[in-house]
Order: structure tokens, then sequence, then C-alpha cells
């Protein structure tokens, strides 16, 4: 065993360090092409909420009667496609209120993100503390937790999520407080389970007997295992997010017009599919980019720091 | 495994009972007086009064709860605030739609879903996996009501008057009527009751029930009437499936026995469905029944879109309309449903992997 012994500072500690869980990580995930693709749309997606401004040819609010010559649900106009020259051009069609679609959808870009990324995070902070308490208590506290987060898991996650927007208030915010509230049971459970691994290790047991307190041995020794997996299930949960923001907005239950968000879009053009389908089509299209990213980047991410749990 | 399934089954009691207390206090906790959400802004004060005197509303909280309980167990849900009928009689009408709709989409997805995981698998890599897995990754991140907005516009707008034009809306055509099974095999039946309850909601599946009677008719109508939202209803569960059935085959196919069995000289067809699927089918199982579980979430939507009155749509306006009684029973039933579907699925396991003993 002597001889496995390294200076610091040799050159075998720092090939080490290159080779770190993190780098081979990330190596891993630049090999995955779902993992690329994802991240590539995620940023095409995050580029457009930045530069929203710029991007779109319009304010996402504005009501064009009367600044130009367009009418009610007009569809695209694409001077490239053929459209007359002398019509103003609108890459996604005129909605409802005489407003230009594309610019909604860019902006729209900002709140999808941001209800995505809220959410889970607000989530993941609850699950946590509520995951770890209960892990690393376990007892009574742990069958008290556990119990109530299984009450939560056993309604279909949208209903509860309108019936909780239901008692707080329609509107995007309360939507989104209801959606991380019904996701919460999932990350409370990942961390339990990691907490559950390795409570009793050699390492976390030599580190209370070297005096750490119970706080600093849970979150200095025993959470950073559960970073791995919160880190997949946080990004397939945001797609998930998304997903029901966009349905609770589509009943009326969310954001609120103006606002351009794509679920309100959808759901308060729902009725014209058959005259005006693009303004179902475009917002519709821009859910699915959005959630389909969050996915395969998720997807890439679990093949890369777990392999074990390799879906294909 | 008689004795496993009683324990599981009083093992979930606690959870339907907080599943009962929580939707009792959640139904609560909805602001707003149910008085003024059913009668009107402009109800005044003694004809709300009456209103809360005659559904029990003006007693104290705990005291409601109570008797709510009390009802539960005795099989009575109360009346409907907005309807003024009894619940039940409004579950009996509403579930047979969403159950139709469930099974359909189930089916379609079952269907569709494990042959494309298996194929995927064992082409691994092809042209043909590349497609699959595209697909199930664009069907898990497409938005029901999208697809079912955008299936509606194209068999019902796009491909009429063509032989694939599909209704966008509605069970049945206007003018189409169906005659329960038991007027048409001449039963006496009962004016009311349990069993009463029982052979309407059998009616109500009316595939099943047209089929059985053989009004084909009916049955073709019905049929049509499904096809859309079921489908819109099975992209998810049908992606996740493909998915499942993908991963697992491929764990398996790897295995020593596999090899065995091809060394064997078994056909290729034998090797897979006999070896490799049985053993592949327990994630498989798993993840069937969480979907069947999800497709009450996504019945609310397909329900809406479709223009369906079933069990998603009512629960969504009875929680905007404060009906208590509607959403305390179709909740109720919605969890019952979950724990018989996982009781299910824990069951089934022995059935699929003979080495698994429940105890």
């Amino acid at each position: 065993m002597a001889s496995t012994s390294v200076p610091l500072g040799s050159s075998s500690v720092r090939d080490y360090r290159a080779n770190s869980l993190w780098r081979l990580t990330l190596r891993r995930i630049f090999r995955q092409r779902p993992a690329i693709i994802g991240m590539t749309l995620l940023g095409l997606l995050v580029f457009c909420a930045v530069f929203a401004p710029v991007i779109a040819p319009y304010d996402p609010e504005a009501v064009l009667i009367g600044i130009e010559d367009v009418r009610k649900r007009e569809p695209p106009c694409i001077h490239l496609l053929g459209c007359p020259k002398d019509r103003p051009q609108h890459l996604m069609g005129i909605d409802g209120n005489v407003r230009d679609v594309f610019s909604r959808i860019i902006f729209g870009a900002r709140i999808s993100l941001f209800i995505g990324i809220t959410t889970v995070s607000f989530a993941i902070i609850v699950g946590t503390i509520l995951g770890a308490i209960s892990g690393y208590v376990g007892g009574w506290v742990d069958l008290v937790i556990m119990r109530i987060l299984d009450v939560l898991l056993a309604f279909p996650s949208l209903l509860l999520a309108i019936a909780i927007v239901t008692v707080l208030g329609r509107g995007l915010q309360n939507a989104l407080l209801a959606i991380a509230i019904v996701s919460i049971p999932v990350y409370a459970r990942v961390v339990r389970a990691s907490v559950l691994s390795v409570k009793e290790s050699a390492y976390v047991l030599a580190s209370r007997a070297l005096g750490g307190s119970h706080f600093h041995v849970l979150l200095r020794r025993i959470l950073p295992n559960a970073i791995p997996p919160l880190i997949v299930q946080g990004t397939l949960g945001i797609g998930t997010a998304i997903l029901d923001a966009a349905a609770l907005s589509f009943l009326g239950l969310g954001a609120q017009p103006p606002t351009p968000e794509w679920g309100t879009m959808l759901g308060t053009e729902r009725n014209q599919v058959f005259t005006a389908p693009h303004l179902v089509f475009f917002p519709g299209l821009a859910i699915m980019v959005t959630v389909l990213s969050f996915n395969l980047l998720g997807d890439g991410l679990r093949d890369a720091i777990d392999p074990r749990l390799k879906q294909g | 495994m008689i004795q496993y399934s009683i324990r599981r089954i009083l093992a979930s009691f606690p959870v339907l009972l907080g599943i009962l207390i929580a939707t009792f206090v959640l139904a609560r906790l909805i602001p707003g007086d149910p008085c003024k959400a059913i009668l009107g802004e402009k109800a005044t004060q003694e004809v709300c009064a009456q209103f809360a005197e005659r559904y029990g509303l003006n007693k104290p909280i705990y005291v409601q709860l109570g008797i709510y309980m009390g009802n539960v167990l005795r099989g009575d849900f109360g009346t409907s605030i907005r309807f003024s009928r009894p619940v039940t009689v409004i579950l009996i009408e509403r579930l047979p739609t969403t159950v139709e709709l469930g099974l359909a989409a189930m089916t379609v997805a079952l269907v569709v879903g494990i042959p494309a995981g298996i194929i995927s698998a064992i082409k691994r890599n092809s042209v043909l996996d590349v497609i699959t897995m595209v697909g199930a990754n664009i069907g898990v991140s497409m938005p029901v009501y999208w697809l079912g907005l955008m299936l509606a516009y194209f068999f019902a707008l796009v491909l009429k008057d063509t032989p694939f034009w599909l209704p966008p809306s509605g069970r049945l055509s206007p003018g189409v009527t169906v005659v329960p099974f038991y007027q048409v095999f001449g039963w006496s039946v009962p004016e009311a009751g349990f069993w009463r309850g029982v052979l309407d909601f059998i009616a109500r599946l009316y595939l099943f029930n047209s089929l059985i009677t053989g009004n084909w008719k009916v049955f073709k109508d019905a049929l049509t009437h499904l096809i859309l939202p079921a489908l819109a209803l099975s992209t998810i569960p049908m992606s996740i499936i493909a998915r499942m059935t993908r991963s697992s085959m491929l764990e398996v196919l790897r295995l020593d026995y596999i090899r065995t069995a091809r060394a064997k000289g078994l056909t290729e067809r034998l090797v897979i469905l006999k070896h490799a699927l049985r053993n592949a089918l327990l994630p498989i199982v798993t993840v069937v029944g969480i979907q069947v579980g999800n497709l009450f979430a996504g019945a609310v939507l397909t329900e809406t879109i479709f223009g369906l009155a079933g069990v998603g749509s009512i629960l969504f306006e009875a929680i905007t309309a404060r009906d208590f009684p509607i959403i305390q029973a179709f909740t109720v039933v919605i969890a019952i449903g979950y724990v018989v579907i996982n009781l299910l699925v824990d069951l089934s396991y022995v059935f699929i992997d003979p080495r698994i003993r429940l105890e």
C-alpha cells in the first residue's frame, strides 16, 4: 500500500483533479447527441429570452390597429414565401387582439424559462429540506413527512395544482406556487433516498466521531451525494413544470391576458382553431420545443452522471 | 398472495383517509361563498342562510367533516350544490366517459408503445430506432391540448369530405341514441339502487354497450368520436412506454441466457417474445401503472378540448364553482382508482416473475 502514496503537487494529483467527477461528467455530456441538441435548443431559447426586445419586431402587447393595415387573426405574411412586399411582414400572423404573434412568442420565452426555473428551484429547496430531515432523523418524523407526501402524490398533479390555484386565486404567481408545491414530493424522495443510502457509511460516522454537528454532517458530508440525482430530476422537472404551467394558463387559471404566455395565448384562441389555426399552432410549438430541450438535456445529464440509469 | 392483498388494501386506508380529509379541507379553503358562486352575487343574506342550512354549511367545520365521513362510508356522497342532484347519479353519468377514453388511450399506448420499443431495441441505432426515439421524445414534450386541437383541425377540417374525416367533439353524432343493453335484452331492472347504478354505468360505456347489443351503427359512430381524443391522450403514455420498453429490452438482450437461447437454435421471434420480453416486462408494467394514474390529469385537458362530459371536465368545473360534494366525491374516486391500480401492478409482478414472492 505504501507504494501508492503520491506526493502533493505531483503530476498524478493534477491528473486526478483533471479527471474529477464533474469534469468526466461534462466530457460525457458533450459526447451525447441528444444532450447537445437539447443544449443548442436551450441556448437558442435563452438567447431569445435575453434579447427579446431586439429580436421582436413589435411590442408584444401593442395593438396594431391604426398603426398598420392589418386585420384581426390575419395568417402569417412572410415576404420570402411570396407575401406581397407592400404588406407588413408578420412571421406568425396576427392574433385576435391585432397583435404580432411572433413578438409575443419571443417574449413568451422569458416567461416560460422563468416559470420552469423558479418553480423547480423552489420545489428543490423545500423538497431537499423535507427529504433530508425525513431521511436523517428517521422514526416517526420520517413516517409523518412521507405519509403527507404520499397523500400529495396520490392526486394527479395537474388536478392538485388546479385546486391549489383555486384556493390561492388565479394568476401566474399562484400558478407557479401551485406547480412548485405539487412537485415537492419527487425531490423530497430523491434526497431522502440519497440520505438513507449513505447515512450509515463509515465516512459519515467518522465525521460525527470527529465532532461534526448534525447540521455539518448533513450539509457537508451527506447532501452532496444528492446533488447529481437532483440535477437530473430538476432538469427533467423544468420541462414538466413548463407543461403544467402552460396547461393551467390554457385553462384560464395561470397567467392572465395580455401577458404573452404561450399557454394563455393558446387558451384564449382555442376556439379559433378552425378559422385561424396559426394562433394555436405556434404557441404550442414553442411550448413543445422548450419542453423538448429540457427533456433532451435531462436525459443526457442522467446518462452522463449515472450510466447505470441509461434509458437509451 | 391473498393475505398480501388484504394487507395492502388495509395499508392503503390511512392514505385514503388522508385524501378524504385533505379534499374536505382543500375544498373548504377555496375562497368565495358557494352560495354566491351558485346563486349569483346578488343572493341576499336570507337566501344564503337558507342555502347554508340546506347543505349543512352553517355547522362547525368538524361537524361537517364528521357527517361527511359517515355519509361516505355509507356510499352517500351527498347532493351536488350546483346541479341539485345526487352526486352518485352524476358519477354514474360521467365516469363511463372517462373510463372509456382512458381505456382506449391506454390500449393505443400499449399496442403502439411496446412493439415500437421492442423493434427499437432489436434494431438499435438503426434509422427506425432513431425515428422511434425522436418521436417518443417529442411525444412526451407535447402539450396534450395542443395535440388535440391540431388533430381536430387536421382530421375534421383539412380532411373534410374524405373518408378519413373524423368528428372533432362529442361522444356521438346528433340524433344517434344508445339503447341500454338491459332494455334491448328485455331485462326487468330495478328503478334505482346499487345494481341499477352498475347496469347504467356499463350501458354508458357506449362502445361496449353497442358491441354486445350488436348495434353497429352506434358502435361505428362512438368509435369515430373516440379516436381523436384517445390518440391525443395516448401520446405521453405511449412515448414513455416505448422508451421504457426499449431500455428494458436492451438490458435483457445483453444477458447470457439470451445468447444461450440463440445458441440452442431457437427462432429469433421466440427468443425476443418469450425469453427477452417476459423478463423485460417488470419495469414496463410499473411505468404503465404510473401512466394510468396520469391519464386522469390528461383527461381534464382532453375532455375540455373535445367537449366530453367526463370526470376531468366536471372536476374542473366543480373546483371553479366551489361545488364541494362533487369535488370530494370525484377526488376520492380518482384516489381509489390510484390505489387499486397500484395494487394490481404489484400483484402482476408475481405472474410476470414467479421468483417474486409477495409477503
